[in-house]
């Protein structure tokens, strides 16, 4: 029997992890945001057919980032699971946690026992009653889940993206507000020399799950209808820039000391980053 | 149920595999036990056994169509059920209607909404007027053991043609039979016991292209019609306040008619039969 190197298990985990994670960070960012009407998921992409937003069952939505044909193929597992579920008790019985724990213990799976591991990372969006009932799971590529209530970001500087959310002031958003805050903290990593970019509607997939609605609640929002809700909300930020142009200059800043609900997201990065690669 | 319930709480395999975007086609596979038409059947012919879905109609309107169902279900003799629902929307752009076996009947419906809607979600595209009808042909089809023992469903199926270069032919109509055959039908259709009498009386009155107000009332008229002289077929009940079910697909979606505007359109017709009963 031919001798093998030995690897630590410690050492296999660790270059799976950095594999997924560095292929994840290539690709461009997702923010799914709860607002005042509903749940907000907005994706930066380059093709308007290969959706990385979508309708998974009546309150639930799919957001990913990462490999296409992976995450296609959980998406669709997804919808499966669901219309299954849904066929065989009720409507009601499907729930969007149901969905984020069977991604969970797949991406586990096959983070632990394949190869080569799924370099994805996916959001399950069910919207509530109000915005205090919104769930947002987010499932990385190892299979942990976070439960991150309010707004969630995926993708390339995904952390970056998550702290111009954080520092903004999100009680009561309209939709049209949300999109500018989303489409805001999207353009402000990537840009050259670190200066925000200018996100048209082209490169933008924008779709909400609509409180109101009963029975199946995902619409996506495209061509001039987004166009026009994209312009509703920078009329609407000049507009309060003129009004007050020195606080909501310091606003745009990350503060700190802003009491907004994240100590989940800081418990959930702390979660992630004992497995950052420790390079002598 | 054994595939929803894996063990260790991941997606089983038969979820993850590629196949083709049909819920039908994946519950044989994922779970078979689920489809009506695999179940094994006693031998023998035994048709009273379970409650019978009666009269529907569908016709053609300016700009879509309407479907419209009596309330009442039969076993034998007897009423079974004075407010059964057999009129549905399949999707966003079409509407079914079932007679026969009541049982089958809803399952198939439920079965042929979840297969409308998960096509949808899984191409991210719905599909033409003709795909869908043909969906609903094969599950028919498949019916056909238990339809040969007296389990038989058939629906009738109506929808607003996105793709109709004419809006005023946008409305179409297809009947089925039995065997899965498929049938698209001009103007106006009728299934179940008393269809024959709700046809008579649509042949005489049916007007294409009128407006949407003025079918929902001929629909409702030719109701009256087939549950006049069919004894499984119920007329409006205006003691109980049940009224027959009744939906329009145009371009603006599939719209159920509400109670009030059906006691309204009932109450009308009723009091014109008041003073001349032929109509």
């Amino acid at each position: 029997m031919a001798m093998q190197f030995y690897a630590s298990p410690e050492q296999i985990m660790r270059d799976r992890a950095e594999y997924a994670r560095k292929n994840i960070a290539r690709g461009r960012g997702v923010v799914v945001l709860s607002y005042a009407g509903g749940v907000l998921l907005v994706a930066e992409t380059v093709s308007v057919t290969l959706h990385k937003v979508s309708e998974i069952y009546d309150r639930i939505g799919f957001a990913a980032v990462g490999r296409y044909n992976e995450f296609e193929n959980l998406r669709a597992a997804g919808v499966r699971m669901a219309d299954l579920r849904g066929y065989s008790y009720d409507r009601r019985d499907v729930t969007g946690r149901a969905l984020a724990n069977a991604y969970a213990q797949t991406l586990g799976a096959l983070f632990s026992e394949q190869g080569k591991p799924f370099e994805v990372e996916i959001c399950v969006a069910e919207v509530g009653t109000t915005t205090e009932h919104d769930e947002l799971y987010r499932v990385t590529y190892d299979g942990s889940v976070f439960d991150e209530p309010g707004f969630l970001a995926m993708g390339g500087q995904a952390e970056a993206i998550a702290n111009v959310i954080k520092a903004a002031d999100r009680t009561d958003l309209t939709l049209a507000a949300a999109l500018h805050l989303a489409v805001t903290a999207l353009a402000s990593v990537g840009g050259e020399g670190g200066q925000p970019r200018t996100l048209a509607a082209i490169n933008l997939e924008v779709a909400i799950l609509d409180r109101q609605k009963t029975g199946r609640s995902f619409r996506r929002i495209t061509g001039t209808a987004l166009e026009a809700l994209l312009a509703q909300g920078n009329g609407a930020r000049t507009a309060a820039a003129a009004a007050a142009a020195e606080p909501a200059e310091t606003a745009e800043t990350p503060a700190p000391s802003d009491a907004e609900p994240s100590t989940d997201d800081l418990a959930a990065d702390a979660g992630i980053s004992p497995e950052e690669p420790n390079e002598p | 149920m054994a595939a929803v319930l894996d063990p260790s709480g991941r997606l089983p395999a038969a979820f993850t595999t590629p196949r083709t975007s049909s819920f039908a086609d994946f519950l044989s596979q994922a779970a078979p036990e689920l489809l009506p038409g695999r179940r094994p059947l006693p031998l023998g012919v035994t048709p009273d056994l379970s409650p019978h879905a009666t009269t529907i109609i569908a016709l053609s309107c300016a700009g879509g169509v309407v479907m419209a169902g009596d309330r009442r279900a039969t076993m034998g003799n007897l009423v079974a059920s004075r407010d059964i629902e057999k009129v549905h929307s399949a999707d966003a752009y079409s509407l079914v209607g079932i007679a026969g076996t009541a049982g089958v009947g809803i399952e198939l419906v439920r079965l042929y909404q979840v297969e409308l809607e998960h096509y949808e979600k899984l191409e991210g595209a719905m599909l033409s007027l003709d795909g869908k009808a043909n969906r609903l042909a094969t599950l028919i089809r498949n019916n056909l053991p238990a339809a040969l023992q007296g389990l038989a469903v058939v629906p009738l199926f109506a929808g607003f043609d996105l793709d109709a270069g004419d809006a005023a032919k946008a409305g179409r109509i297809f009947s089925f039979d039995v065997a899965g055959g498929i049938y698209e039908e001009t103007g106006y259709d009728a299934i179940g016991s008393g269809s024959l009498f709700a046809k008579s009386a649509l042949k005489k009155r049916f007007r294409p292209g009128s407006s949407v107000e003025d079918t929902v009332r001929l629909a409702v008229e030719a109701l009256y019609d087939a549950a006049d002289d069919d004894t499984a077929t119920g007329g409006p009940d205006l003691t109980r306040k049940i009224y027959p079910v009744v939906m329009t697909a145009t371009a603006e979606g599939t719209v159920r008619l509400t109670d009030e505007q059906s006691a309204a359109v009932s109450e009308s017709v009723v009091a014109g039969r008041m003073e001349n009963p032929g109509g």
